[in-house]
């Protein structure tokens, strides 16, 4: 449960429509009343009250950004590199590749780790769905290609994926490699474009997924019920990732409108928003301890968030690093930062440092994903040249 | 019926160049006459071709510009050519960059991968016919193949594309003959890069305006960040050896056996995880079980009981959510409940009414009461506890294994338990556990809760 609440959410009956639902604390010229994310919505999108021009509006709305920008420069007392000059210096790392895995005949696009830290999932380019353990053990015939997301269940009982079907479904496993498991599948999320990210949250039986349409959603998997949609990216949303469960219930999304956002699970509301960058964000990462973030982009650099002081603290980049990053993950304690880019190579950085700690070769196509498993002794990489690499 | 938004439909429509222009930036500082990479005129059979630059060169003058190794330039020089922006002169179907004396030349701006100019089937179609005309029989295998798909699927505009060939080659013939070899260079080089041979990796320009990486460095509380990275240092395994040692490194499994969810013996590095957060402690099965064990001796294990049935009914699944939460209301807050909770009277207040109308995030402020009041106060009684203590004291520390035996621990690799039989093992526990006597109610629900299932009317 969160320690830290971002917004005041009270439970009861909404001013306007009567029903219980989560609340909103707003003010309406200083008068505080309370309504329902619903109710809200909608008074927004009404006309413009009685006195109010689209200049004054506008007017407004410069003000309040000034504000904000000045609020979060309040926020501002000490810089990243001074407190991290308590930390020790790294040593060198002696990072290799530990396992090639081949069993892929095309471009792999996703993996996801299951919680027994032995087991993973991924899917590819085309139909065929390995879930891979030292040996393949299932492969999954999808009736579509470029399965985009695919994600393990904590009970490592069953994975879900999807891509351009537009459709996140969930396919249980069963311990006989023979069997259809396609035969088996549950469709649970229906979005109205492509999806792009998908993972379970603390139990088999919710999903979130984002999408190409613009929103990301929580779906129950036994009913496939919508059970809260998330809208505020005016893009294809590429990325999501919970936050860790002591911190509560929120999560980051990223998407092609630079921006990333947090979001409240139980309200659908937009809590914080980040858009210091300067192309598509490809891939978001809490930081373990959940009051950070980092996230990565096609402009060939990764930034890191803090949440609290609601600002961008630090940014990974390098002259010679001109190609995007598609993926990255956070080693165990959060001191080292993994990113996979678009020039075929790993870069590792010190994220308290902020500097480059080594960089890893071996991939002979785009890094496409990027995973750390989930007792942090080793992370695996998947890539376009049809293998995953697993190194420690 | 679906509502399309105006707005930018992102990478499916708008082709990723966001690195186009960094590399462009690249590419002209390789180009200036006094700094960039030195060239020269090379014989090429009988012809001379001018500007020509070696491979050596051009990774040499990446490692020095942007101070990196060699490998890192010769990734980048790789990626350059990838690309089409350096075409090698021989073996020109390969694109990857030798770090020798072969020979590269800088592609004209004209065939630049560029946003603004699509690649069109029409002009690869042009281009593969005036090469038929120029010499039968020059095309590649694959090359023919495109070439009968292509006049196959244009066949309505084939006398165009033909006619267009022609004129090409003839405008072509009126050139000098160093400039037609060095344009052909050129437009065999800009074909293979965007009509690879099959199964050749074709890769997406990225395009990024080249600004100097300035380490941002304003801060807000990222004390936090930092004392949390300190904190965790020596677990993670990455920084610090992992006792007794990685599995992926000597294929020895014992951490993981050591580190299982129900072990009997937790290892020290766990236990001390358990110290940092209430919230680590509670993450941990085993430390929730000590935790559990802790409390039943202080009669106060519905406090735990009741946080873990919230969370089951938030994560639940949704058909039987209004039964949960009806089911946990009697349990633990109705007054005379058999396991009754103790939280202030607004949260009473607040969560009864809300009953109402059961949504699953109903119980949340009560919730996070009891969260807040086990972590205030239990878990800081927990740690000074003879029932911690005796965990730390038995807890093993298990000695680094020495490097020895890799090949033959590698033979002996095995699959792990499938968690589908981990978890059918927990279900015949849970089934054993219900037809036999009193039970001990919080172990009951704490391993249902764990699985997400149903909670079971409470016996007592």
């Amino acid at each position: 449960m969160c320690d830290q609440t971002f917004v005041a959410i009270t439970f009861g009956p909404c001013d306007s429509c009567s029903e219980n639902r989560p609340l909103m604390n707003l003010y309406i010229k200083t008068e505080p009343i309370n309504y329902c994310s619903l109710c809200m919505e909608i008074m927004a999108c009404q006309d413009l009250a009685g006195g109010e021009t689209l200049n004054s509006l506008k007017a407004e709305t410069e003000s309040l950004r000034k504000r904000l920008e000045e609020e979060r420069k309040k926020l501002h007392d000490v810089e990243l590199e001074k407190v991290a000059e308590k930390a020790e210096a790294l040593s060198a790392l002696n990072l290799k590749t530990r396992r090639t895995l081949k069993g892929h005949a095309n471009k792999v696009l996703c993996m996801d780790w299951c919680k027994d830290k032995r087991r993973m999932v991924s899917s590819s380019q085309v139909p065929a769905h390995p879930v891979f353990n030292s040996s393949q053990e299932h492969a999954v015939s999808m009736p579509t290609t470029w399965v985009m997301a695919c994600a393990y269940a904590p009970s490592g009982c069953a994975i879900a994926c999807g891509g351009l079907d537009n459709k996140c479904s969930v396919y249980p496993l069963s311990l006989d490699q023979n069997e259809n498991l396609a035969a088996k599948k549950k469709s649970v999320a229906l979005h109205t474009n492509y999806l792009s990210g998908c993972t379970f949250t603390n139990s088999d039986m919710q999903i979130l997924t984002c999408s190409g349409d613009g929103t990301s959603a929580l779906w129950d998997v036994e009913s496939g019920q919508l059970l809260q949609s998330f809208h505020g990216h005016s893009a294809d949303v590429l990325t999501l990732d919970l936050a860790p469960s002591e911190t509560g219930n929120t999560f980051v999304s990223g998407g092609s409108d630079k921006k990333a956002n947090i979001w409240d699970l139980r309200s659908g509301q937009n809590i914080q928003s980040f858009d210091t960058h300067e192309s598509d964000v490809n891939c978001v990462k809490y930081y373990p301890s959940g009051d950070a973030f980092a996230s990565a982009s096609d402009d060939a650099t990764c930034r890191l968030f803090d949440l609290r002081a609601d600002r961008e603290v630090s940014i990974y980049s390098k002259d010679s690093i001109i190609f995007g990053a598609t993926s990255v993950d956070f080693s165990l304690s959060g001191r080292l930062l993994f990113a996979g880019y678009n020039d075929y190579t790993i870069n590792v950085w010190d994220v308290l440092k902020g500097t480059r700690v080594a960089v890893l070769f071996g991939h002979e196509n785009r890094v496409s994903s990027l995973k750390f498993s989930p007792d942090g002794t080793a992370f695996c990489s998947a890539s376009w040249d049809n293998t995953l690499r697993i190194w420690a | 019926m679906t509502i399309r938004n105006v707005r930018d439909h992102g990478q499916r429509f708008r082709p990723r160049m966001t690195c186009l222009k960094k590399v462009e930036a690249v590419i002209l500082e390789m180009q200036d006459p006094k700094t960039g990479v030195k060239s020269q005129p090379q014989r090429l059979v009988i012809t001379t071709i001018p500007h020509a630059i070696t491979g050596e060169d051009i990774v040499a003058w990446l490692a020095n510009r942007y101070s990196i190794q060699t490998e890192e330039a010769c990734t980048l020089g790789r990626m350059l050519v990838a690309f089409g922006y350096i075409y090698p002169l021989q073996d020109h179907k390969r694109l990857i960059i030798k770090p020798d004396a072969s020979l590269y030349r800088f592609q004209t701006p004209y065939f630049w991968p560029a946003q603004q100019w699509p690649v069109e089937d029409t002009d690869y179609a042009i281009y593969l016919a005036k090469r038929n005309i120029r010499k039968k029989g020059i095309l590649e295998m694959y090359e023919q193949e495109q070439y009968n798909s292509l006049h196959k699927w244009m066949n309505h505009k084939w006398d165009f594309i033909v006619m267009q060939a022609k004129e090409q080659y003839r405008a072509g013939k009126e050139r000098k003959k160093p400039d037609r070899v060095v344009f052909d260079c050129q437009e065999r080089a800009y074909w293979v890069v965007h009509r690879p041979p099959v199964r050749s990796t074709r890769t997406h320009v990225h395009a990024r305006t080249c600004t100097h990486a300035r380490k941002r460095t304003h801060i807000g509380s990222c004390v936090f960040l930092v004392k949390y990275s300190i904190t965790y240092n020596k677990h993670d395994p990455f920084l610090a050896p992992c006792l007794p040692s990685n599995p992926w490194l000597t294929d020895d499994v014992t951490y993981w056996m050591l580190n299982m969810t129900n072990v009997e013996i937790p290892t020290k590095m766990r236990v001390e995880r358990w110290t940092f957060s209430f919230g680590e402690l509670l993450a941990d099965p085993r430390g929730r079980a000590d935790f559990t064990l802790f409390l039943k001796k202080e009669f106060s294990g519905e406090n735990l009981a009741f946080w873990e049935a919230c969370e089951d009914l938030k994560w639940g699944t949704a058909a039987t959510m209004n039964e949960k939460a009806q089911q946990i209301y009697k349990t633990f807050l109705a007054r005379g409940a058999p396991r009754w909770i103790n939280i202030d009277g607004k949260t009473m207040e607040v969560t009864v009414k809300g009953l109402k109308h059961p949504h699953r995030y109903v119980l949340d402020a009560a919730q996070t009461h009891i969260f807040m009041l086990m972590k205030k106060d239990s878990y800081g009684r927990y740690l000074k506890s003879p029932v911690f203590k005796e965990t730390q004291k038995r807890a093993i520390d298990p000695e680094q294994h020495s490097v020895t035996q890799l090949e033959a621990n590698a033979k002996k690799r095995r699959p792990s338990l499938s968690p589908i039989i981990v978890r059918q093992q927990e279900e015949e526990e849970r089934a054993r556990m219900a037809t036999s006597g009193p039970v001990d109610i919080t172990q009951v629900m704490s391993k249902l809760s764990n699985k997400g299932k149903e909670v079971p009317p409470p016996k007592k």
